[in-house]
Protein backbone atom coordinates (compact mmCIF):
# COMPACT_ATOMS: atom_id res chain seq x y z
CA UNK A 1 0.00 0.00 0.00
CA UNK A 2 2.80 2.41 0.93
CA UNK A 3 4.67 1.54 -2.25
CA UNK A 4 1.55 2.07 -4.32
CA UNK A 5 1.09 5.46 -2.69
CA UNK A 6 4.68 6.48 -3.49
CA UNK A 7 4.30 5.17 -7.01
CA UNK A 8 1.14 7.23 -7.49
CA UNK A 9 2.70 10.39 -6.05
CA UNK A 10 5.67 9.98 -8.40
CA UNK A 11 3.30 9.55 -11.32
CA UNK A 12 1.40 12.66 -10.24
CA UNK A 13 4.60 14.74 -10.19
CA UNK A 14 5.76 13.49 -13.62
CA UNK A 15 2.34 14.06 -15.20
CA UNK A 16 2.13 17.58 -13.82
CA UNK A 17 5.66 18.39 -15.02
CA UNK A 18 5.00 17.11 -18.54
CA UNK A 19 1.63 18.84 -18.81
CA UNK A 20 3.12 22.09 -17.49
CA UNK A 21 5.62 21.96 -20.37
CA UNK A 22 2.85 21.32 -22.86
CA UNK A 23 0.69 24.12 -21.44
CA UNK A 24 3.53 26.62 -21.22
CA UNK A 25 4.78 25.80 -24.72
CA UNK A 26 1.41 25.77 -26.45
CA UNK A 27 0.33 29.10 -24.97
CA UNK A 28 3.46 30.86 -26.23
CA UNK A 29 3.33 29.15 -29.59
CA UNK A 30 -0.28 30.19 -30.06
CA UNK A 31 -0.89 33.32 -32.18
CA UNK A 32 -1.13 36.61 -30.30
CA UNK A 33 1.83 37.53 -28.12
CA UNK A 34 1.45 38.53 -24.48
CA UNK A 35 2.63 42.10 -24.96
CA UNK A 36 -0.17 42.73 -27.50
CA UNK A 37 -2.59 42.04 -24.68
CA UNK A 38 -1.10 44.86 -22.65
CA UNK A 39 -1.13 47.35 -25.53
CA UNK A 40 -4.68 46.51 -26.48
CA UNK A 41 -5.77 48.45 -29.55
CA UNK A 42 -2.89 50.94 -29.31
CA UNK A 43 -0.03 50.61 -31.79
CA UNK A 44 3.17 50.97 -29.73
CA UNK A 45 6.54 52.07 -31.06
CA UNK A 46 9.16 49.38 -31.58
CA UNK A 47 11.16 50.69 -28.62
CA UNK A 48 8.17 50.60 -26.27
CA UNK A 49 7.32 47.08 -27.43
CA UNK A 50 10.91 45.94 -26.83
CA UNK A 51 10.91 47.53 -23.38
CA UNK A 52 7.72 45.72 -22.39
CA UNK A 53 9.05 42.45 -23.79
CA UNK A 54 12.19 42.88 -21.68
CA UNK A 55 10.11 43.74 -18.63
CA UNK A 56 8.11 40.49 -19.09
CA UNK A 57 11.29 38.52 -19.91
CA UNK A 58 9.78 37.76 -23.31
CA UNK A 59 13.11 38.43 -25.02
CA UNK A 60 14.64 35.35 -23.43
CA UNK A 61 14.51 31.87 -24.99
CA UNK A 62 11.49 29.70 -24.17
CA UNK A 63 13.34 27.08 -22.03
CA UNK A 64 14.76 29.84 -19.83
CA UNK A 65 11.34 31.43 -19.40
CA UNK A 66 9.86 28.01 -18.59
CA UNK A 67 12.57 27.36 -16.01
CA UNK A 68 11.96 30.76 -14.37
CA UNK A 69 8.22 30.09 -14.29
CA UNK A 70 8.69 26.55 -12.95
CA UNK A 71 10.98 27.61 -10.10
CA UNK A 72 8.45 30.32 -9.28
CA UNK A 73 5.61 27.78 -9.20
CA UNK A 74 7.63 25.48 -6.94
CA UNK A 75 8.06 28.40 -4.55
CA UNK A 76 4.34 29.08 -4.62
CA UNK A 77 4.62 32.04 -6.95
CA UNK A 78 2.41 31.61 -9.98
CA UNK A 79 3.20 35.07 -11.33
CA UNK A 80 0.97 38.07 -11.70
CA UNK A 81 -2.14 38.52 -13.79
CA UNK A 82 -1.33 40.57 -16.86
CA UNK A 83 -4.78 42.11 -16.81
CA UNK A 84 -5.33 43.05 -13.18
CA UNK A 85 -1.79 42.90 -11.87
CA UNK A 86 -2.93 40.78 -8.88
CA UNK A 87 -0.89 37.74 -7.88
CA UNK A 88 -2.34 34.68 -9.67
CA UNK A 89 -2.49 32.74 -6.39
CA UNK A 90 -4.94 35.21 -4.85
CA UNK A 91 -7.13 35.18 -7.99
CA UNK A 92 -7.18 31.37 -7.87
CA UNK A 93 -7.71 31.08 -4.13
CA UNK A 94 -11.36 32.06 -3.82
CA UNK A 95 -12.39 30.53 -7.16
CA UNK A 96 -10.86 27.21 -6.23
CA UNK A 97 -12.93 26.99 -3.07
CA UNK A 98 -16.14 27.75 -4.98
CA UNK A 99 -15.36 25.24 -7.71
CA UNK A 100 -14.43 22.50 -5.23
CA UNK A 101 -17.72 23.12 -3.40
CA UNK A 102 -19.61 22.98 -6.70
CA UNK A 103 -17.96 19.73 -7.81
CA UNK A 104 -18.45 18.17 -4.38
CA UNK A 105 -22.14 19.14 -4.28
CA UNK A 106 -22.65 17.83 -7.80
CA UNK A 107 -20.91 14.53 -7.06
CA UNK A 108 -22.97 14.07 -3.88
CA UNK A 109 -26.10 14.37 -6.06
CA UNK A 110 -24.58 11.97 -8.61
CA UNK A 111 -23.73 9.37 -5.97
CA UNK A 112 -27.12 9.69 -4.31
CA UNK A 113 -29.27 9.45 -7.42
CA UNK A 114 -26.93 7.50 -9.70
CA UNK A 115 -26.29 4.72 -7.21
CA UNK A 116 -29.90 4.79 -6.01
CA UNK A 117 -31.45 4.55 -9.46
CA UNK A 118 -28.91 1.98 -10.64
CA UNK A 119 -29.50 -0.22 -7.62
CA UNK A 120 -33.27 0.03 -7.93
CA UNK A 121 -33.08 -0.88 -11.62
CA UNK A 122 -30.78 -3.84 -10.97
CA UNK A 123 -32.82 -5.28 -8.12
CA UNK A 124 -36.29 -4.70 -9.59
CA UNK A 125 -36.44 -6.06 -13.13
CA UNK A 126 -39.57 -5.13 -15.03
CA UNK A 127 -41.40 -1.84 -14.51
CA UNK A 128 -38.83 -0.12 -12.27
CA UNK A 129 -35.95 -1.16 -14.54
CA UNK A 130 -37.80 -0.03 -17.67
CA UNK A 131 -38.74 3.32 -16.12
CA UNK A 132 -35.17 3.94 -14.95
CA UNK A 133 -33.88 2.94 -18.36
CA UNK A 134 -36.18 5.43 -20.07
CA UNK A 135 -35.24 8.18 -17.60
CA UNK A 136 -31.50 7.61 -17.95
CA UNK A 137 -31.74 7.31 -21.74
CA UNK A 138 -33.20 10.79 -21.92
CA UNK A 139 -31.09 12.46 -19.25
CA UNK A 140 -27.81 11.03 -20.52
CA UNK A 141 -28.38 13.06 -23.68
CA UNK A 142 -28.89 16.37 -21.85
CA UNK A 143 -25.53 18.14 -21.99
CA UNK A 144 -24.74 20.55 -19.13
CA UNK A 145 -25.19 23.70 -21.24
CA UNK A 146 -28.72 22.61 -22.21
CA UNK A 147 -29.46 21.59 -18.63
CA UNK A 148 -28.19 24.99 -17.41
CA UNK A 149 -30.54 26.88 -19.72
CA UNK A 150 -33.52 24.71 -18.79
CA UNK A 151 -32.86 24.94 -15.05
CA UNK A 152 -32.37 28.71 -15.15
CA UNK A 153 -35.57 29.28 -17.12
CA UNK A 154 -37.69 27.02 -14.92
CA UNK A 155 -36.32 27.30 -11.38
CA UNK A 156 -34.69 30.72 -11.43
CA UNK A 157 -36.78 32.79 -13.84
CA UNK A 158 -40.26 31.27 -13.67
CA UNK A 159 -40.37 29.89 -10.13
CA UNK A 160 -37.73 32.25 -8.69
CA UNK A 161 -36.56 29.63 -6.18
CA UNK A 162 -32.89 30.03 -6.87
CA UNK A 163 -30.68 32.87 -8.11
CA UNK A 164 -30.20 32.85 -11.89
CA UNK A 165 -26.69 34.18 -11.69
CA UNK A 166 -23.97 34.43 -9.09
CA UNK A 167 -23.99 32.93 -5.65
CA UNK A 168 -25.13 34.37 -2.36
CA UNK A 169 -23.05 35.03 0.73
CA UNK A 170 -22.57 32.80 3.75
CA UNK A 171 -22.65 29.02 3.71
CA UNK A 172 -26.43 28.86 3.23
CA UNK A 173 -26.49 31.35 0.38
CA UNK A 174 -23.54 29.71 -1.29
CA UNK A 175 -25.15 26.27 -1.26
CA UNK A 176 -28.45 27.76 -2.50
CA UNK A 177 -26.59 29.47 -5.33
CA UNK A 178 -24.58 26.37 -6.21
CA UNK A 179 -27.52 23.96 -6.20
CA UNK A 180 -28.78 24.70 -9.73
CA UNK A 181 -25.29 24.62 -11.30
CA UNK A 182 -24.60 21.38 -9.41
CA UNK A 183 -27.81 19.88 -10.83
CA UNK A 184 -26.84 20.99 -14.33
CA UNK A 185 -23.52 19.20 -13.91
CA UNK A 186 -25.12 16.14 -12.30
CA UNK A 187 -27.91 15.24 -14.74
CA UNK A 188 -25.80 13.45 -17.38
CA UNK A 189 -23.48 12.00 -14.76
CA UNK A 190 -26.38 10.60 -12.72
CA UNK A 191 -27.71 8.79 -15.76
CA UNK A 192 -24.26 7.48 -16.65
CA UNK A 193 -23.53 6.26 -13.13
CA UNK A 194 -27.01 4.71 -12.85
CA UNK A 195 -26.33 2.69 -15.99
CA UNK A 196 -22.87 1.62 -14.89
CA UNK A 197 -24.22 0.65 -11.46
CA UNK A 198 -27.16 -1.26 -12.90
CA UNK A 199 -24.99 -3.23 -15.30
CA UNK A 200 -22.28 -3.94 -12.74
CA UNK A 201 -24.86 -5.19 -10.22
CA UNK A 202 -26.72 -7.20 -12.86
CA UNK A 203 -23.51 -8.88 -13.94
CA UNK A 204 -22.84 -9.92 -10.35
CA UNK A 205 -26.45 -10.93 -9.66
CA UNK A 206 -26.30 -13.34 -12.59
CA UNK A 207 -23.19 -15.04 -11.24
CA UNK A 208 -23.77 -18.61 -10.20
CA UNK A 209 -22.22 -18.08 -6.78
CA UNK A 210 -24.66 -15.24 -6.08
CA UNK A 211 -27.71 -17.15 -7.26
CA UNK A 212 -26.77 -20.12 -5.15
CA UNK A 213 -25.84 -18.09 -2.07
CA UNK A 214 -29.55 -17.91 -1.21
CA UNK A 215 -29.68 -21.70 -1.58
CA UNK A 216 -26.94 -21.89 1.04
CA UNK A 217 -29.38 -20.18 3.39
CA UNK A 218 -27.64 -16.79 3.58
CA UNK A 219 -29.95 -13.81 4.20
CA UNK A 220 -30.66 -11.74 1.10
CA UNK A 221 -29.05 -8.56 2.41
CA UNK A 222 -25.84 -10.42 3.27
CA UNK A 223 -25.70 -11.80 -0.27
CA UNK A 224 -26.24 -8.31 -1.69
CA UNK A 225 -23.67 -6.67 0.57
CA UNK A 226 -20.89 -9.26 0.55
CA UNK A 227 -21.19 -10.84 -2.87
CA UNK A 228 -23.03 -8.45 -5.19
CA UNK A 229 -22.00 -4.94 -4.13
CA UNK A 230 -18.49 -5.88 -3.13
CA UNK A 231 -17.69 -7.43 -6.50
CA UNK A 232 -19.54 -4.72 -8.42
CA UNK A 233 -17.56 -1.94 -6.72
CA UNK A 234 -14.48 -1.72 -9.00
CA UNK A 235 -16.29 -0.58 -12.20
CA UNK A 236 -18.49 1.78 -10.15
CA UNK A 237 -15.43 3.32 -8.50
CA UNK A 238 -13.74 3.78 -11.87
CA UNK A 239 -16.87 5.48 -13.24
CA UNK A 240 -17.13 7.82 -10.22
CA UNK A 241 -13.49 8.88 -10.56
CA UNK A 242 -13.84 9.51 -14.31
CA UNK A 243 -17.04 11.49 -13.74
CA UNK A 244 -15.46 13.57 -10.98
CA UNK A 245 -12.50 14.58 -13.11
CA UNK A 246 -14.83 15.23 -16.05
CA UNK A 247 -16.98 17.46 -13.84
CA UNK A 248 -13.98 19.71 -13.17
CA UNK A 249 -13.70 20.31 -16.91
CA UNK A 250 -17.44 20.86 -17.36
CA UNK A 251 -17.44 23.59 -14.70
CA UNK A 252 -16.02 25.83 -17.48
CA UNK A 253 -19.40 25.77 -19.20
CA UNK A 254 -21.71 25.69 -16.22
CA UNK A 255 -19.94 28.35 -14.15
CA UNK A 256 -20.11 30.67 -17.13
CA UNK A 257 -23.82 29.96 -17.63
CA UNK A 258 -24.66 30.64 -13.97
CA UNK A 259 -21.99 33.34 -13.43
CA UNK A 260 -20.49 31.33 -10.60
CA UNK A 261 -17.17 32.94 -9.62
CA UNK A 262 -15.13 29.74 -9.75
CA UNK A 263 -12.12 28.41 -11.58
CA UNK A 264 -14.15 27.57 -14.67
CA UNK A 265 -15.36 31.10 -15.16
CA UNK A 266 -11.88 32.43 -14.40
CA UNK A 267 -10.49 30.16 -17.12
CA UNK A 268 -12.94 31.40 -19.72
CA UNK A 269 -12.37 35.09 -18.94
CA UNK A 270 -8.59 34.66 -18.74
CA UNK A 271 -8.48 32.89 -22.10
CA UNK A 272 -10.62 35.63 -23.64
CA UNK A 273 -8.29 38.28 -22.17
CA UNK A 274 -5.18 36.24 -23.05
CA UNK A 275 -4.13 36.51 -19.42
CA UNK A 276 -1.34 33.95 -19.86
CA UNK A 277 -0.15 33.41 -16.25
CA UNK A 278 -3.73 32.79 -15.06
CA UNK A 279 -4.52 30.42 -17.94
CA UNK A 280 -1.36 28.46 -17.22
CA UNK A 281 -2.24 28.13 -13.56
CA UNK A 282 -5.86 27.04 -14.09
CA UNK A 283 -4.91 24.58 -16.84
CA UNK A 284 -2.39 23.03 -14.51
CA UNK A 285 -5.04 22.85 -11.78
CA UNK A 286 -7.41 20.99 -14.11
CA UNK A 287 -4.69 18.51 -15.01
CA UNK A 288 -3.94 18.05 -11.32
CA UNK A 289 -7.65 17.40 -10.62
CA UNK A 290 -7.68 14.65 -13.29
CA UNK A 291 -4.54 12.99 -12.04
CA UNK A 292 -5.58 13.17 -8.38
CA UNK A 293 -8.99 11.62 -9.16
CA UNK A 294 -7.33 8.76 -11.01
CA UNK A 295 -4.81 8.19 -8.24
CA UNK A 296 -7.58 8.14 -5.62
CA UNK A 297 -9.55 5.63 -7.67
CA UNK A 298 -6.50 3.36 -7.96
CA UNK A 299 -5.93 3.56 -4.23
CA UNK A 300 -9.61 2.74 -3.73
CA UNK A 301 -9.27 -0.35 -5.92
CA UNK A 302 -6.29 -1.46 -3.89
CA UNK A 303 -8.22 -0.90 -0.67
CA UNK A 304 -11.21 -2.97 -1.83
CA UNK A 305 -9.04 -5.92 -2.67
CA UNK A 306 -5.26 -5.85 -3.07
CA UNK A 307 -5.32 -9.02 -5.14
CA UNK A 308 -8.43 -8.34 -7.16
CA UNK A 309 -7.16 -8.00 -10.69
CA UNK A 310 -9.59 -9.97 -12.83
CA UNK A 311 -13.05 -9.47 -11.42
CA UNK A 312 -15.16 -6.53 -12.45
CA UNK A 313 -12.46 -4.44 -14.15
CA UNK A 314 -13.96 -2.21 -16.76
CA UNK A 315 -10.78 -1.81 -18.72
CA UNK B 1 -39.10 -47.23 8.34
CA UNK B 2 -37.51 -43.78 8.33
CA UNK B 3 -38.62 -41.06 5.95
CA UNK B 4 -36.98 -40.82 2.56
CA UNK B 5 -34.20 -38.26 2.19
CA UNK B 6 -35.71 -37.03 -1.05
CA UNK B 7 -39.06 -37.94 -2.49
CA UNK B 8 -40.22 -36.59 -5.82
CA UNK B 9 -43.55 -37.41 -7.38
CA UNK B 10 -44.97 -36.44 -10.76
CA UNK B 11 -42.47 -33.57 -11.01
CA UNK B 12 -42.79 -31.52 -14.20
CA UNK B 13 -41.25 -28.37 -15.58
CA UNK B 14 -42.39 -26.55 -18.71
CA UNK B 15 -40.38 -23.76 -20.27
CA UNK B 16 -41.78 -21.27 -22.73
CA UNK B 17 -39.30 -21.09 -25.58
CA UNK B 18 -39.44 -18.97 -28.75
CA UNK B 19 -40.52 -21.08 -31.74
CA UNK B 20 -38.56 -18.94 -34.19
CA UNK B 21 -41.74 -17.56 -35.76
CA UNK B 22 -42.42 -14.87 -33.16
CA UNK B 23 -44.54 -17.09 -30.94
CA UNK B 24 -43.76 -19.43 -28.09
CA UNK B 25 -43.98 -23.14 -27.72
CA UNK B 26 -44.07 -25.06 -24.49
CA UNK B 27 -41.11 -27.27 -23.91
CA UNK B 28 -41.43 -30.05 -21.33
CA UNK B 29 -37.95 -30.10 -19.73
CA UNK B 30 -39.06 -32.47 -16.98
CA UNK B 31 -42.08 -34.69 -17.54
CA UNK B 32 -43.80 -36.53 -14.68
CA UNK B 33 -40.64 -37.67 -12.93
CA UNK B 34 -41.04 -39.78 -9.81
CA UNK B 35 -38.21 -41.11 -7.65
CA UNK B 36 -37.07 -41.41 -4.08
CA UNK B 37 -33.73 -41.45 -2.30
CA UNK B 38 -33.89 -43.34 0.98
CA UNK B 39 -32.22 -41.88 4.09
CA UNK B 40 -28.46 -42.26 3.69
CA UNK B 41 -28.95 -43.70 0.21
CA UNK B 42 -27.54 -42.50 -3.05
CA UNK B 43 -29.20 -42.16 -6.40
CA UNK B 44 -27.56 -41.32 -9.69
CA UNK B 45 -29.50 -39.50 -12.39
CA UNK B 46 -27.98 -40.12 -15.81
CA UNK B 47 -28.90 -38.95 -19.25
CA UNK B 48 -27.55 -36.99 -22.17
CA UNK B 49 -27.31 -33.19 -22.23
CA UNK B 50 -30.72 -31.54 -22.21
CA UNK B 51 -32.43 -34.53 -20.65
CA UNK B 52 -33.62 -32.40 -17.70
CA UNK B 53 -31.16 -33.59 -15.03
CA UNK B 54 -30.01 -30.15 -13.93
CA UNK B 55 -33.55 -28.74 -14.04
CA UNK B 56 -34.55 -31.34 -11.44
CA UNK B 57 -31.66 -30.25 -9.23
CA UNK B 58 -32.52 -26.57 -9.64
CA UNK B 59 -36.14 -27.24 -8.67
CA UNK B 60 -35.08 -29.22 -5.61
CA UNK B 61 -32.89 -26.39 -4.29
CA UNK B 62 -35.53 -23.77 -5.12
CA UNK B 63 -33.78 -21.96 -7.98
CA UNK B 64 -36.58 -22.98 -10.33
CA UNK B 65 -40.32 -23.26 -9.72
CA UNK B 66 -41.87 -26.62 -10.56
CA UNK B 67 -44.77 -26.58 -13.04
CA UNK B 68 -46.36 -29.59 -11.44
CA UNK B 69 -45.84 -32.43 -9.00
CA UNK B 70 -44.45 -32.43 -5.51
CA UNK B 71 -41.06 -32.63 -3.82
CA UNK B 72 -40.24 -33.44 -0.22
CA UNK B 73 -36.87 -33.49 1.48
CA UNK B 74 -36.63 -35.35 4.82
CA UNK B 75 -40.42 -35.54 4.73
CA UNK B 76 -40.90 -31.77 4.50
CA UNK B 77 -42.61 -30.35 1.45
CA UNK B 78 -40.65 -27.95 -0.77
CA UNK B 79 -42.78 -28.02 -3.90
CA UNK B 80 -42.67 -24.23 -4.18
CA UNK B 81 -39.66 -21.96 -3.62
CA UNK B 82 -39.84 -19.90 -0.45
CA UNK B 83 -39.17 -16.23 0.08
CA UNK B 84 -39.08 -16.48 3.86
CA UNK B 85 -35.58 -16.24 5.31
CA UNK B 86 -36.21 -18.70 8.15
CA UNK B 87 -37.63 -21.36 5.85
CA UNK B 88 -34.80 -20.86 3.35
CA UNK B 89 -32.27 -21.25 6.11
CA UNK B 90 -33.95 -24.43 7.29
CA UNK B 91 -34.10 -25.87 3.77
CA UNK B 92 -30.41 -25.09 3.33
CA UNK B 93 -29.61 -27.26 6.34
CA UNK B 94 -31.59 -30.11 4.82
CA UNK B 95 -30.10 -30.04 1.37
CA UNK B 96 -27.03 -28.52 -0.24
CA UNK B 97 -25.73 -28.60 -3.78
CA UNK B 98 -22.30 -28.69 -5.44
CA UNK B 99 -22.28 -27.41 -9.01
CA UNK B 100 -20.38 -28.50 -12.06
CA UNK B 101 -18.22 -25.46 -12.63
CA UNK B 102 -16.04 -24.54 -9.64
CA UNK B 103 -14.87 -21.48 -11.57
CA UNK B 104 -18.25 -19.76 -11.40
CA UNK B 105 -19.68 -21.24 -8.23
CA UNK B 106 -17.15 -19.49 -5.96
CA UNK B 107 -16.95 -15.77 -5.19
CA UNK B 108 -13.64 -14.60 -6.73
CA UNK B 109 -12.95 -12.21 -3.86
CA UNK B 110 -13.51 -14.73 -1.09
CA UNK B 111 -10.95 -17.18 0.24
CA UNK B 112 -11.97 -20.77 0.96
CA UNK B 113 -11.86 -20.05 4.67
CA UNK B 114 -14.07 -16.98 4.34
CA UNK B 115 -16.58 -18.88 2.17
CA UNK B 116 -16.91 -21.65 4.75
CA UNK B 117 -16.96 -19.24 7.68
CA UNK B 118 -19.78 -17.28 6.09
CA UNK B 119 -21.98 -20.39 5.91
CA UNK B 120 -21.07 -21.40 9.47
CA UNK B 121 -22.02 -17.94 10.72
CA UNK B 122 -25.54 -18.36 9.42
CA UNK B 123 -26.13 -22.02 10.21
CA UNK B 124 -24.07 -23.61 12.92
CA UNK B 125 -24.70 -22.63 16.51
CA UNK B 126 -21.05 -21.85 17.06
CA UNK B 127 -19.47 -18.89 18.77
CA UNK B 128 -16.97 -16.70 16.95
CA UNK B 129 -14.25 -18.49 18.90
CA UNK B 130 -15.38 -21.97 17.87
CA UNK B 131 -15.83 -21.28 14.17
CA UNK B 132 -12.14 -21.31 13.17
CA UNK B 133 -11.76 -24.80 14.64
CA UNK B 134 -14.76 -26.06 12.69
CA UNK B 135 -13.49 -24.37 9.51
CA UNK B 136 -10.09 -25.99 9.93
CA UNK B 137 -11.75 -29.37 10.44
CA UNK B 138 -13.78 -28.97 7.24
CA UNK B 139 -10.67 -27.92 5.32
CA UNK B 140 -8.91 -31.04 6.54
CA UNK B 141 -11.91 -33.19 5.68
CA UNK B 142 -11.82 -32.07 2.03
CA UNK B 143 -8.03 -32.17 1.92
CA UNK B 144 -7.11 -28.50 1.61
CA UNK B 145 -3.88 -27.25 3.16
CA UNK B 146 -3.69 -24.17 5.39
CA UNK B 147 -2.21 -22.17 2.52
CA UNK B 148 -4.88 -23.24 0.06
CA UNK B 149 -7.56 -22.35 2.61
CA UNK B 150 -6.40 -18.73 2.58
CA UNK B 151 -6.02 -18.51 -1.20
CA UNK B 152 -8.53 -16.90 -3.54
CA UNK B 153 -10.23 -19.16 -6.09
CA UNK B 154 -8.07 -17.83 -8.93
CA UNK B 155 -4.96 -19.17 -7.22
CA UNK B 156 -6.46 -22.65 -6.91
CA UNK B 157 -6.74 -25.44 -9.45
CA UNK B 158 -10.09 -26.80 -10.61
CA UNK B 159 -9.88 -29.76 -8.25
CA UNK B 160 -8.95 -27.55 -5.30
CA UNK B 161 -11.83 -25.20 -6.09
CA UNK B 162 -14.23 -28.11 -6.16
CA UNK B 163 -12.92 -29.13 -2.73
CA UNK B 164 -13.73 -25.60 -1.52
CA UNK B 165 -17.25 -25.88 -2.96
CA UNK B 166 -17.71 -29.23 -1.21
CA UNK B 167 -16.42 -27.86 2.11
CA UNK B 168 -18.79 -24.90 1.77
CA UNK B 169 -21.72 -27.26 1.15
CA UNK B 170 -20.73 -29.46 4.10
CA UNK B 171 -20.51 -26.44 6.42
CA UNK B 172 -24.31 -26.27 6.62
CA UNK B 173 -24.28 -29.93 7.75
CA UNK B 174 -26.98 -30.97 5.29
CA UNK B 175 -28.58 -34.41 5.35
CA UNK B 176 -28.77 -34.53 1.56
CA UNK B 177 -26.15 -33.41 -0.96
CA UNK B 178 -26.87 -32.88 -4.64
CA UNK B 179 -23.81 -33.22 -6.85
CA UNK B 180 -24.68 -31.63 -10.17
CA UNK B 181 -21.98 -32.90 -12.56
CA UNK B 182 -19.66 -32.07 -9.69
CA UNK B 183 -16.70 -33.97 -11.11
CA UNK B 184 -17.40 -33.55 -14.84
CA UNK B 185 -15.29 -30.43 -15.29
CA UNK B 186 -12.21 -32.03 -13.74
CA UNK B 187 -9.53 -34.05 -15.47
CA UNK B 188 -9.53 -37.79 -14.94
CA UNK B 189 -6.98 -38.15 -12.14
CA UNK B 190 -8.46 -35.26 -10.15
CA UNK B 191 -11.91 -36.72 -10.83
CA UNK B 192 -10.82 -39.95 -9.16
CA UNK B 193 -9.55 -38.02 -6.12
CA UNK B 194 -12.81 -36.12 -5.73
CA UNK B 195 -14.90 -39.29 -6.22
CA UNK B 196 -12.89 -40.96 -3.46
CA UNK B 197 -13.31 -37.89 -1.27
CA UNK B 198 -17.08 -37.94 -1.83
CA UNK B 199 -17.22 -41.67 -1.02
CA UNK B 200 -15.27 -41.04 2.21
CA UNK B 201 -17.52 -38.17 3.23
CA UNK B 202 -20.61 -40.28 2.67
CA UNK B 203 -19.14 -43.12 4.73
CA UNK B 204 -18.28 -40.67 7.53
CA UNK B 205 -21.52 -38.66 7.65
CA UNK B 206 -24.21 -41.00 6.33
CA UNK B 207 -25.40 -38.20 4.06
CA UNK B 208 -27.74 -39.04 1.20
CA UNK B 209 -26.40 -38.27 -2.28
CA UNK B 210 -28.25 -37.29 -5.40
CA UNK B 211 -25.63 -37.49 -8.12
CA UNK B 212 -26.34 -35.95 -11.47
CA UNK B 213 -23.94 -37.08 -14.15
CA UNK B 214 -23.53 -38.21 -17.70
CA UNK B 215 -20.60 -40.34 -16.59
CA UNK B 216 -21.78 -43.87 -15.90
CA UNK B 217 -18.47 -44.86 -14.28
CA UNK B 218 -18.79 -42.16 -11.62
CA UNK B 219 -22.41 -43.13 -10.96
CA UNK B 220 -21.42 -46.78 -10.60
CA UNK B 221 -18.73 -45.83 -8.08
CA UNK B 222 -20.84 -43.57 -5.88
CA UNK B 223 -24.44 -44.74 -6.18
CA UNK B 224 -26.61 -47.66 -5.10
CA UNK B 225 -29.46 -46.83 -7.43
CA UNK B 226 -29.71 -45.15 -10.79
CA UNK B 227 -32.39 -43.42 -12.82
CA UNK B 228 -32.07 -42.94 -16.57
CA UNK B 229 -33.62 -39.76 -17.94
CA UNK B 230 -34.35 -39.01 -21.57
CA UNK B 231 -36.04 -35.83 -22.80
CA UNK B 232 -37.43 -35.20 -19.33
CA UNK B 233 -38.94 -38.66 -18.89
CA UNK B 234 -37.75 -41.54 -16.73
CA UNK B 235 -36.67 -44.33 -19.08
CA UNK B 236 -35.36 -46.84 -16.62
CA UNK B 237 -34.88 -46.97 -12.86
CA UNK B 238 -33.36 -49.52 -10.52
CA UNK B 239 -30.25 -50.61 -8.68
CA UNK B 240 -26.93 -49.67 -10.23
CA UNK B 241 -25.91 -53.24 -11.00
CA UNK B 242 -29.21 -54.12 -12.56
CA UNK B 243 -29.61 -51.06 -14.78
CA UNK B 244 -26.03 -50.55 -15.83
CA UNK B 245 -25.04 -54.20 -16.30
CA UNK B 246 -28.27 -55.51 -17.80
CA UNK B 247 -30.14 -52.55 -19.25
CA UNK B 248 -33.64 -53.30 -20.46
CA UNK B 249 -34.10 -50.11 -22.41
CA UNK B 250 -32.41 -49.47 -25.72
CA UNK B 251 -31.55 -45.86 -24.69
CA UNK B 252 -29.64 -47.05 -21.60
CA UNK B 253 -27.77 -49.54 -23.77
CA UNK B 254 -26.79 -46.79 -26.16
CA UNK B 255 -25.66 -44.55 -23.27
CA UNK B 256 -23.53 -47.41 -22.04
CA UNK B 257 -22.11 -48.09 -25.49
CA UNK B 258 -21.13 -44.42 -25.81
CA UNK B 259 -18.61 -44.74 -22.97
CA UNK B 260 -15.06 -45.19 -24.29
CA UNK B 261 -13.48 -48.34 -22.84
CA UNK B 262 -9.90 -49.63 -23.07
CA UNK B 263 -9.25 -50.73 -26.62
CA UNK B 264 -11.89 -48.38 -27.99
CA UNK B 265 -11.00 -46.79 -31.32
CA UNK B 266 -12.75 -43.75 -32.71
CA UNK B 267 -14.96 -44.68 -35.63
CA UNK B 268 -14.78 -48.43 -35.06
Amino acid sequence: MGRLLLHRLGGLAVTLLLSSMAIFGSLYLAPGSPEDVLFGSRAPSAAARAAVARELHLDRPLPVRYWDWLTGVLHGDLGRSMVTGQPVTSRLGHGLGVTLALVALSMILVLLFGLGLGTAAALRPGAVDAATNALTSVSVTVPPFVASTLLISVFAVRLDWFPASGIGTGAGGEIRGLLLPACALAITNCAFLARVTRNALREQLEREHVQTALVRGLPRWVVLRDHVFRNALPPILTAVSLLTSGTFATTLVVETAFAVPGIGQLTITSVAQKDFPVVQAVSLLLVAAFVICNALSDLGHALIDPRLRTAGRTT
Amino acid sequence: MSVDAVSVSGLSKTFRVPDGKGGHIRHMAVDQVTFAVEAGGSLGIVGESGSGKTTIARMLVGLERASGGSMTVLGRDRSTPTRRAVERNRRARELQIVFQDPYTSLDPSQSARAAVDEVLRHHAKLTAGQRPTRTAALMEQVGLTERQADARPRDLSGGQRQRVAIARALAAEPRVLILDEAVSALDVSIQAQIVNLLADIRAATGMAYLLISHDLAVVRQLCDAVLVLRRGKVVEQGSCGQVLDAPVEDYTRRLRAAVPVPGWRPGS
